[in-house]
């Protein structure tokens, strides 16, 4: 009994010195699952590279309902496994309890904010990439009407908004921008058909460019940009690909940054807030084979242009949420 | 002519918004005038929005989409009949559990089947519904207003906007001119009568919560493969509920229910172009008010400030032949 003991007492001590000494990060998705084509799959692009480049893994899981939020966060928690991501502001709730109870353990949030000493809260600053498809979007318009379709009318949509239309204006003074808010409930997010209304109704007062920041409202927003030939931009993750050749560009949310950043820092990962701007490659615009012909070298230059001077400082886009106002509509 | 074109930009707008509200709305009146309340179109036109967008996918064959989204809006009617005619429970709950169990049985099976998030991939070419020319529509357009209007407005749409439309006249017909629809009305309101004729009131329900099915079928088919290119979850966005709310506003006759649904569609289609508003009538409309403004109006007609709207004497009682 005694030698069982022993050997159960090493067999753990083992254990236990392996985890400290590999300390596997941890991954949990959000409930849209890993493979959603947006923010789930950029946190789990992400974690891959980061894999990939150290030749190392991490833990993940997918969780298939709201009750598993903090048993995941625990086991993780208790499995060792430091730091700890979490794609989402769902997690919010969970990890404002499960976080006092682990303090040696480091955990991210994304897109939310948790006060706790050993969380990261990342952040983004999407009006600065608003600002960048804006001016792409004014520089592509031939009639000087652009477009904004947002989902449901919260603040953080109205900061898309307003950095948008500032990057209009920035390189079109008298253009005008349309903006209509999909509606007030969460069913804003996923009414496709109200979004192709809203893009229809929106080329019929002469928008050729219209920005789409509405979740699955926007599948239909870019769709019936599409059918009828008009140019749309996509948001969070890069959706020129849905139809190429129509799609201008996307806003980007790196969301895999901000979860290959949090895995590269490990064990000593920095604590507090963590804003993800153009600056540190949180925001941008997406360029690739699909947009490619749409976005000539001008636009391109004059957009990095921008996007070095708001890095640098030297250019301040307003931030809606700082003071719930905007100062041009 | 300005004004013409932006009346024909939101009528069109209108008819795109009403055809989904009017086949759920007269999937409603069959159903209801059988006795059977049905809370669960929301959830069938979901689940045929799925399955007609899902099909259409794979086989690239919009009318087998189509005829996937029937048959699974049927499924779900057939067990709300089992439920509520068969074992005589509850039509309300039924009716919740099918809009709960069509909510998450789609975005499950989406995301098994093509793994984005809960979507169905993009229909292109024979997969979606488009758009069509009435004959002569582009000679004619040039005659003005009537040619203009004819181009404009009622040429152009899909092939289920005409259907819809169509459906109006044929549910008349059923109801108020056929032996069946005079049986369906009357096991709406006095099961008993029926049945002391000897016709079978679970054959007349069941038949009635069939035609339900069907219709509730196209719509979400019409959502899914008509309006979008693919299913996203929850892309019916309470527009069941709103039926719901049109057919108490037609209080449960098919002409009446096409005229309520084109005026929540055209509700719908003002609130997108406040810009037009603010043109004609020179004041502003706040569009959460264009928004509430059909149950509002609803509410007054249940009321009763504006006639009233009586349901089937019959309606949510199960039939309990006596013993």
């Amino acid at each position: 009994m005694s030698l069982m003991h022993k050997f159960l007492g090493a067999a753990t001590a083992v254990s236990l010195s392996a985890v400290t000494a590999i300390a596997e990060p941890a991954l949990i998705f959000d409930l849209g699952g890993k493979f959603d084509k947006s923010f789930n799959e950029s946190a789990f692009n992400g974690a891959t590279r980061w894999a990939t480049e150290n030749n190392s893994s991490f833990k993940e899981i997918e969780l298939q309902s709201d009750a598993q939020r903090e048993q995941a966060l625990r086991r993780f928690a208790e499995s060792g496994a430091n730091p700890i991501v979490m794609a989402g502001f769902m997690f919010a709730t969970a990890l404002g309890e499960v976080a006092k109870d682990y303090p040696d353990t480091k955990f991210a949030i994304i897109d939310m904010v948790v006060d706790a000493p050993n969380v990261r809260s990342v952040v983004f600053n999407e009006h600065e990439g608003s600002y960048l498809v804006g001016m792409l979007a004014a520089q592509a318009s031939k009639t000087g009407t652009v477009g904004f379709i947002g989902g449901m009318d919260i603040p953080l949509i109205r900061k898309f908004a307003c950095g948008y239309v500032q990057g209009v204006k920035s390189v079109n003074p008298d253009a005008v921008v349309v903006q209509n808010m999909t509606g007030t409930t969460p069913a804003a997010w996923n009414d496709p058909v109200k979004g192709s209304e809203l893009t229809k109704a929106q080329i019929a007062q002469g928008a050729d460019v219209i920005y789409a920041a509405a979740g699955g409202t926007g599948v239909g927003v870019l769709q019936t940009a599409a059918d009828e030939d008009i140019l749309s931009i996509g948001v969070d993750s890069n959706q020129n690909y849905l139809h190429s050749g129509k799609v201008l560009t996307s806003m980007l949310k790196r969301v895999d940054n901000a979860v290959y950043d949090a895995m590269t820092q490990g064990a000593d990962l920095e604590t507090g807030f963590n804003i993800m701007g153009i600056s540190n490659g949180g925001v941008g615009y997406a360029l690739d084979e699909h947009n490619a012909s749409l976005i000539t070298t001008d636009m391109q230059a004059s957009v990095d242009a921008a996007s070095g001077q708001i890095a640098s400082g030297a250019l301040a886009v307003h931030d809606y949420m700082s003071d719930n106002s905007c100062p041009v509509e | 002519m300005d004004i013409l074109n932006d009346l024909i930009t939101v009528l069109n707008s209108t008819l795109r918004l009403s055809t989904p509200l009017l086949l759920a709305c007269l999937a409603g009146l069959f159903s209801e005038r059988a006795g059977i309340f049905d809370i669960g179109l929301e959830g069938k036109m979901l689940c045929a929005a799925f399955f007609s967008g899902a099909v259409a996918a794979i086989t690239g064959s919009v009318w087998i989409g189509l005829a996937a989204g029937i048959a699974s809006s049927l499924a779900l009617s057939a067990l709300h009949g089992i439920a509520s005619i068969t074992f005589r429970g509850n039509q309300l709950i039924s009716g919740v559990a099918i809009n709960f169990f069509a909510a998450g049985m789609t975005v499950l099976v989406a995301q098994s089947w093509f793994k984005q998030g809960g979507r169905t991939p993009s229909l292109t070419g024979n997969g979606r519904f488009n758009a069509v020319e009435l004959p002569l529509a582009e000679s004619l357009k040039d005659i003005p207003f009537l040619g203009h209007i004819y181009n404009g407005l009622i040429s152009g749409h899909t092939i289920l906007v005409y259907i819809a439309l169509l459906v109006v006249p044929v549910t008349w017909w059923i109801l108020y001119r056929t032996r069946f629809g005079l049986r369906l009305r009357a096991v709406g309101e006095a099961p008993e009568a029926v049945d002391t004729a000897g016709i079978s009131v679970i054959h007349l329900r069941f038949a009635a919560v069939g035609i339900c099915g069907v219709l509730c079928g196209i719509a979400g088919a019409y959502l899914a493969t008509g309006l979008q290119a693919g299913f996203v979850k929850d892309m019916t966005a309470g527009r069941g509920y709103i039926a719901l709310a049109a057919l108490i506003f037609a209080k449960w006759r098919p002409w009446y229910a096409l005229m309520s649904c084109l005026l929540f569609g055209f509700l719908q289609a003002i609130a997108l172009r406040p810009d037009l508003i603010e043109a004609y009538l020179s004041f502003k409309v706040q569009v959460q008010l264009l928004d509430v403004l059909p149950y509002i109006l609803t509410v007054i007609i249940l009321a009763g400030f504006v006639g009233k709207a009586t349901p089937p004497r019959a309606g949510g009682e199960p039939y309990v032949k006596e013993q």
